[in-house]
């Protein structure tokens, strides 16, 4: 018995407790950091420090200066309103795709098929290059839509793919039944598959709307102006000068920044979590 | 009392109704937003992306066809052949960590304990919150002159003086690696974890009453049940990383000295900094014989599984 809580410690409490430690710990770092005085920030790695995880004077100067230098809630509004758009744009696509190659017989259904997933494994930096004079062509160049447009070039292959894989899980019977009481292929699609669904849709939603927050290649390259940008690309290129890094602000940017898609992960957490083992089931 | 039988409907419903119940028909209605969307914006920019990377154009210069040019021209850049090596370093050791941390905190968590669902949720944490943003907080980790690190090593007694984090190409490569690590583990841990929980626990225990000590019962169980679910991260994995991006552009820009390259950031300091696309297509299709044959191995893999 002795020995058994010995080693239930070795192997399971103290590397589970490191491991989180280790997980958590940039995170914390970034919020102590947010909160700290300049004068405690800058201060040589040698001197003496009485309270060097923590600060006995916290401040909310950082916030206010991102604040008034920034326009920070924009940048917060542009990722927030690009996300939704993108998401809801590839779940719309990816329903009917996938509802398609799950359920009804065409030619080509396996060819498509593979496409749809070679496309998923298509990284945004392969194409970034000719893409940036796509939109340049298109004259979407520095609008939300340049990326309203392109995000769903990974979303949408994605949702089909979980959302395929969640079609073929439902019975067969239940569509055949409302057929028979008289509803077309498309009624039951809508009114009994879809409904069904909704588990599969959320996942693949929420999943979707934390990568769209998550871009940054074609933000770099597709917005310019200040109050246009999403807040990755923001904080990057308005809180660097040069060398300089104004890091109370970017840590309290990207405290700020992280938060939204935070709540929206902690009240999915499930949802989250079967989208994101769906996204690599074959 | 009457009894409302359902009427025969198809002569009534609209021609448009009753078309959609061809399944041709209906399968290429369905399929279209999506095919349209991925063909204006991956199938005609990839087109386009092997003509630039056959063009000298640039920025304001429509350019002419060059051939093979740029490619010859990247691959005599002493750069470029930095940044190509680079990505294999960064993806080959930033898997095998995310595979075998991963594969650990998943066996940890695939117990019983108090907190576990609160566990998990916080162990996903790096995989959600926005790379760039994360990366910012250990670029400040690892901060020459300020860096928290270093400070705790050296209050600690383990050092001296410092270690120069990012500013020697070394270092600031298995930072790079570590950072990914940290971020892309959770991914690992999470869908491993769901393989593991599809493994039924007779199997361990029929295992252990053979008398199997815990490693021969992972070994031997665990493991090959776990494989296919294994490969298919491994691969998502891979591309993720062979094409990152933004990590590097945060932490070092590719510095000190163009040391810390990646193919991607090489591509856009060439393609968007330079304004060279044709140059920059160039680069960044190199990534595409790798990115080819791990996307074929991987639907190869598909086959034989459905195959089986």
């Amino acid at each position: 018995m002795i020995e058994q809580r010995w080693k239930r410690w070795v192997f399971f409490y103290i590397p589970l407790t490191l491991f989180i430690i280790g997980t958590l710990f940039p995170f914390y770092w970034m919020f102590v950091t947010a909160i700290r005085p300049d004068h405690e920030l800058y201060r040589s790695w040698r001197a003496a420090n009485n309270a060097p995880f923590w600060t006995l004077q916290p401040t909310l100067a950082h916030f206010q200066d991102l604040l008034a230098r920034t326009t920070f809630p924009r940048w917060l509004w542009n990722t927030f309103f690009i996300a939704v758009a993108s998401t809801g744009i590839s779940l719309f696509c990816g329903l009917l795709a996938g509802y398609a190659l799950a359920r009804l017989r065409f030619p080509m259904a396996g060819a498509l098929g593979t496409s749809i997933f070679v496309t998923y494994l298509v990284p945004p930096t392969l194409l970034f290059i000719p893409l940036a004079d796509i939109i340049r062509e298109f004259h979407l160049g520095n609008t939300p839509w340049a990326l309203i447009l392109t995000y769903p070039t990974f979303l949408i292959p994605f949702c089909t793919w979980l959302l395929m894989g969640y079609f073929k899980t439902i019975p067969k019977e239940l569509e055949e039944c409302a057929r028979i009481d008289g509803a077309t292929r498309l009624g039951a699609m809508v009114r009994i598959i879809f409904p069904i669904a909704i588990p599969g849709i959320l996942s693949a939603g929420i999943f979707a709307f934390t990568l769209s927050w998550n871009e940054f290649i074609y933000a770099l390259i597709f917005l310019s102006s200040p109050e246009r940008k999403t807040v990755p690309v923001g904080v990057v290129s308005e809180l660097i000068r040069g060398d300089i890094y104004f890091w109370g602000q970017l840590m309290a940017g990207a405290l700020l920044g992280s938060i939204p898609v935070a709540l929206v992960y902690s009240f999915f957490v499930e949802y989250y979590v079967t989208g994101l083992t769906g996204s690599v089931k074959g | 009392m009457e009894v409302a039988l359902p009427r025969p409907r198809a002569a009534r419903e609209p021609f448009l109704t009753r078309s959609l119940d061809n399944e041709r028909l209906l399968a290429a209605i369905l399929l279209a937003p999506a095919v349209l969307i991925l063909a204006v914006f991956i199938a005609y920019p990839f087109v386009m992306g092997v003509w630039l990377s056959l063009s000298s154009t640039s920025v304001g210069n429509p350019g002419e066809f060059v051939g093979l040019k740029n490619f010859l021209k990247a691959w005599d850049d002493s750069i470029f052949r930095t940044a190509f090596g680079n990505t294999f370093f960064y993806t080959f050791w930033a898997t095998v960590f995310k595979l075998s941390l991963g594969m650990w905190v998943a066996l940890l968590l695939n117990r019983h304990f108090r907190g576990k669902r609160l566990v998990r949720a916080a162990m996903l944490l790096p995989f959600i919150i926005p790379t760039v943003l994360s990366t910012f907080a250990w670029r400040w980790m690892f901060d020459p002159t300020f860096s928290v690190l270093n400070w705790t090593l050296y209050k600690a007694g383990l050092i001296a003086t410092k270690l120069p984090f990012l500013s020697d190409s070394t270092w600031a490569m298995w930072c790079a690696i570590s950072i990914n690590t940290w971020r892309g583990m959770p991914f690992f841990a999470i869908t491993l974890l769901a393989g593991l929980q599809t493994i039924n626990p007779d199997l361990h225990e029929a295992a252990s009453l053979d008398g199997a000590n815990a490693w021969r019962r992972f070994w031997h169980v665990t493991w090959p049940l776990l494989k296919p679910v294994t490969l298919v991260v491994v691969v998502f994995s891979v591309i993720q990383t062979f094409s990152d991006f933004q990590l590097i552009y945060v932490l070092t820009g590719g510095g000190p000295a163009n040391s810390t390259h990646l193919v991607a950031t090489y591509a856009y300091q060439i393609g968007v900094g330079a304004g060279l696309l044709g140059e920059g297509a160039a680069i960044s299709l190199f990534m595409l014989p790798v990115l080819f044959f791990v996307v074929w191995m991987q639907l190869r893999y598909l086959r034989r599984l459905e195959g089986a």
